[in-house]
């Protein structure tokens, strides 16, 4: 099937087998392997992305659905963000990085794509609310302290700016 | 090796990490990133039955299929396969099963390779799989340790089910237990866990020529390419092994895995080169899995609660093969039963068992969580019965910080400790005696949301591990690590490792080492690690050993390259070597510290080497290997606060403090996120996480949304503080932080939820405690039906 899909602000045209997954599609067609594969059954929220500004699970998902979407991969954010090429950081990458919100990595392009989503929809949440919005995304390394105190962090730092 | 450096600016700061700047942009190299020209894909067809024959294969379909470039089977490569390695016989009987890679003529558990499709892409191998027709004579499974070792059941090797029996004594145990005051026995069940790293495993095999590359996710480069080379018989130095990023590892990226060989030997026959790429399904039944043991344990103990003696009896469950290191992880525990106290007698047993499930081995701990946990527990069961605080009881016991280095029952020497400044600073942090006034109150009140209080006071053994130890363990290698510097002509210095760090922040950590150990900035260091051609020699990383026993290499190496600078500067000063200090990271005269030279200004006087002392080689490179001679003993106090719906049986931890002992610390940032992972870990086995099998063998938490990881929606915020006491054996006085948490906070959530449950008559609730067995472990106290 023929789909247009913009990705981090690339228009692609491409023929693509309609069963296709989107993270497939993303890694494998339009080369953005910053959106890892973490699961077969859409708990582990590694492949987090944004579809028209909101977060969704890229392996739950066909490319054909994707079909005149707007994707934000992690690779993406930045610049969707900024409004510029190199984008920089976005607040939550810088605020993960400060706070030692990650160790080995995987989790993290969607644990930041979830929490884009999040503090779009709720710029002040709490940390239960933190807690409870990033509860498909799961992390096997930092046991989530520093993932939320980074949400947290980045939120405030959105509120300032 | 006793005396402590001085440490310089860098090392105990919290050093925000070098490895983010790619993990937080999606740059990261993982394994199932990398694609090559021609790549083809492999996927695995897995037996669908614990136990069975497999009378046919045919793959003739399959092999026909549109894409597909060849299929496999365990006829096919019986003859080059060889068996899987385990390198840790512990015994001189020890029953060690041929295990191919891929099955012949018999699997012996869900999950085992029965067949390999070879194909252009992984939608095209998936599909051809579907295609092979297996049959199958189904045998029966054997699920439970204790009837597998019973005459009679079927066997699953020829040899039997049992593996091996190990044993450990020390002190007369018949006296200890002889006329005691008190003895408790109790059985507790340690359950079968899946590692879950978040990255699932990938490989990449690239032949060139007769030479072959492999990238695979693996915590264990160097070790995997001696295997390979052991197993195939391919040349060592044939083989080049690159661990690129790897997403977490927690002991199930320890392992010489039946993909990685058949991967090379398929890259071989097709000359071309392949990759594998798991899903999460199928790593759960294929991923070495851990703990799974029967804990029986007796203790023995004065009026006054003094332990007399310990007595331990395991089975410890091999799964369907040894694999790496499976017989040796439950012996770790050994040396750990024991823990923080002294008694006066000990003795440890414990039997290996087949079953006909996926094989274990190390997780996370590997043997000193389930010792650690079986041992607060009864401590804290003997305390009940005596009617004496936990704390109290423990401090009657554990080893006074005026006795180290203090020799234990099971034979290890605790260089360092201090546990009562530890367990003061904990019960600081957590109010101990508030929360102990306000459970009683809620016992009084008759609440039905009752407040438990558990305690662990832990010890583990780190920085595995001294080579001539390992050798009194028959296990197959050594436990040194290796480093070396190359000094830049600009300055900058790349640090080798054979550290293989998956997460843990060594190019931070090991820059700031080197830092402070040449005097040079921070981000002038490059750590180069995982690969065999770059960081040739090196054992890798687990078992909480990469910082003192790496890290240690790295000073050593250090030390070397001041040496050699040394010379270079008593030349270019016209002073004599011995005038030269060390001093604010450069070479400076003593005396007149105005006469100095930099690293990077002696580095340039060598790489030019216009003018260097007769015999003085152009360079300031050094290599160094550092094997310890001791292993480091890291100890904590962690308190866990939990309200219990004893309608519902919900568990909810209210408040958790965790205060270690980990010697010096490089880095609290990386130190801190470190326990906060090793802490949910361990809470995941006490509340949320379990293998579970049904009665035909099959693997019913197969998927994420069965085997029940954490959210951060399922924990609390941590209190996390440290005390400090240096390690003896090593350099930079630390002792490792991998695995604290993992190995301190199960028996403390378990321990909190019996002690809220105590006044109904509960003294134990299996793992996971799930609401569901907490409502039946209080409904059953009660006198209700199970």
């Amino acid at each position: 099937m023929r789909i247009t899909v913009n990705v981090d602000g690339v228009r692609y045209d491409d023929d693509v087998e309609p069963r296709l997954l989107l993270v497939h599609y993303l890694r494998e067609h339009a080369g953005r392997t910053g959106t890892p594969v973490g699961c077969d059954t859409s708990n582990c929220g590694a492949c987090t992305v944004l579809l028209n500004g909101t977060s969704v699970k890229s392996c739950s998902m066909l490319a054909v659905q994707a079909d005149g979407a707007e994707v934000t991969t992690i690779q993406g954010l930045a610049a969707t963000a900024n409004g510029t090429a190199d984008g920089g950081l976005h607040p939550l990458q810088r605020a993960f990085h400060e706070e030692h919100a990650l160790q080995c990595g995987y989790c993290t392009p969607g644990m930041i794509m979830a929490a884009a989503d999040l503090l779009k929809d709720n710029p002040h949440p709490t940390e239960e609310e933190v807690r409870d919005g990033l509860e498909g995304n799961l992390c096997r390394c930092t046991g989530y302290q520093n993932i939320v105190k980074a949400v947290l962090k980045a939120a405030n730092q959105e509120v300032k700016a | 090796m006793t005396a402590i450096q001085e440490t310089g600016n860098e090392v105990g700061k919290a050093r925000v990490r070098k490895e983010d700047a790619r993990l937080i942009t999606g740059q990261t190299n993982w394994t199932d990133n990398i694609t090559l020209p021609g790549l083809a894909h492999i996927a695995f067809l897995r037996s669908p039955h614990a136990h069975a024959r497999i009378t046919s294969v045919d793959a003739h379909e399959a092999r026909n299929a549109s894409g597909v470039f060849a299929v496999l089977t365990g006829q096919d490569l019986r003859d080059e396969q060889g068996s899987l390695p385990c390198a840790w016989p512990v015994s001189e009987d020890m029953v060690l099963p041929d295990h191919p890679a891929m099955a012949v003529d018999t699997v012996r558990y869900g999950g085992e390779i029965v067949a390999a499709v070879v194909a252009r892409d992984r939608y095209a191998a998936a599909d051809a799989l579907e295609l092979i027709d297996v049959e199958y004579e189904e045998l029966p499974p054997v699920l439970d340790m204790e009837e597998a070792i019973k005459p009679g059941t079927t066997k699953i090797h020829d040899q039997g089910n049992k593996s091996y029996t190990w044993e450990l004594a020390n002190g007369d145990l018949g006296q200890a237990f002889n006329d005691a005051p008190v003895v408790l026995e109790r059985t507790y069940r340690q359950q079968r866990l899946i590692p879950e790293a978040m990255e699932p495993r990938s490989v990449v095999c690239a032949p060139v020529g007769d030479e072959y590359t492999m990238w695979s996710a693996t915590q264990i480069p160097h070790i995997l390419r001696l295997m390979l080379a052991m197993v195939t018989g391919i040349p060592e130095h044939s083989l080049r092994v690159i661990a690129p990023d790897v997403g977490g590892g927690f002991g199930s990226k320890l392992q010489v895995t039946a993909e990685e060989i058949l991967s090379l030997l398929i890259a071989r026959r097709l000359g071309r080169p392949v990759k594998w790429t798991e899903s999460r399904s199928e790593g759960n039944v294929a991923v070495h899995h851990g703990r799974d043991q029967i804990q029986r344990i007796r203790i023995a103990a004065d009026a006054d609660g003094r332990i007399r003696g310990l007595d331990v009896n395991l089975l410890a469950d091999m799964g369907a093969y040894l694999m790496l290191v499976t017989p040796g992880v439950p012996l770790l525990g050994a040396f750990m039963f024991n823990a923080i106290y002294k008694m006066d007698a000990y003795r440890f047993n414990c039997t290996g068992v087949f079953t006909t499930k996926t094989p274990t081995d190390a997780y996370r701990g590997a043997g000193r969580p389930e010792a650690t946990y079986a041992i607060e527990h009864v401590m804290d069961d003997l305390a009940a019965h005596l009617g004496v605080d936990p704390l109290e009881l423990r401090e009657r016991n554990w080893i006074k910080h005026d006795e180290f280095p203090y020799d234990t029952i099971s034979g290890l020497t605790y260089d360092s400790g201090n546990y009562e400044a530890a367990t003061a600073r904990a019960r600081d942090l957590f109010n101990y005696q508030d929360l102990r006034k306000e459970q009683s109150e809620r016992i009084s009140a008759d609440s039905p949301v009752r407040l438990g209080i558990g305690v662990s006071t832990y010890t583990e053994m780190c920085g595995l591990a001294p080579s001539r130890v390992l050798g009194s363990l028959s296990y197959g290698a050594g436990g040194w690590e290796n480093a070396s510097v190359r000094m830049l002509p600009t300055g900058k210095v790349e640090v080798v490792t054979g550290s293989s760090a998956h997460g843990q922040g060594h190019e931070t950590a090991w820059s700031q080492i080197v830092a402070d150990q040449l005097g040079v900035a921070f981000e002038d260091v490059k750590v180069l690690h995982g690969d065999t051609q770059v960081s040739p020699k090196g054992l890798d990383t687990y078992g909480s050993r990469s910082l003192t026993v790496g890290g240690t290499a790295i000073v050593l190496a250090c030390g070397k390259v001041r040496e050699k600078a040394r010379a270079i500067a008593a030349h270019m000063l016209e002073v004599s070597v011995e005038d030269l200090e060390w001093t604010e990271g450069r070479w400076a005269v003593r005396g007149d510290p105005d006469q100095g030279k930099t690293l990077a200004e002696i580095t340039l006087a060598a790489f030019a080497a216009h003018d260097l002392p007769d015999g003085v080689e152009p360079s300031l490179d050094s290599d160094a290997t550092f094997d310890p001679e001791n292993f480091s003993f890291p100890h904590g106090t962690h308190l866990c606060a939990v309200d219990v719906d004893t309608e519902t049986g919900k568990v909810k931890i209210r408040s958790y403090v965790a205060v270690d002992d980990i010697g010096h610390v490089v880095n609290p940032l990386i130190v801190d996120g470190q326990v906060h992972g090793g802490l949910a870990q361990g809470i995941a086995q006490a509340l949320y996480e379990e293998a579970a099998y049904d009665d035909s063998g099959n693997l019913i938490t197969a998927s994420l949304a069965d085997y029940l990881v954490p959210s951060a929606a399922d924990l609390p915020s941590f209190i996390t503080d440290r005390t400090e006491t240096p390690s003896t054996g090593n350099p930079l006085g630390v002792k490792g932080v991998g695995e604290a948490g993992t190995i301190a906070s199960t028996p403390a959530v378990v321990n909190a939820i019996i002690d809220a449950l105590r006044p109904f008559g509960v003294t134990d609730v299996e793992m996971p405690c799930t609401p569901e067995r907490v409502w039946r472990a209080i409904n059953e106290a009660k006198g209700g039906a199970k």
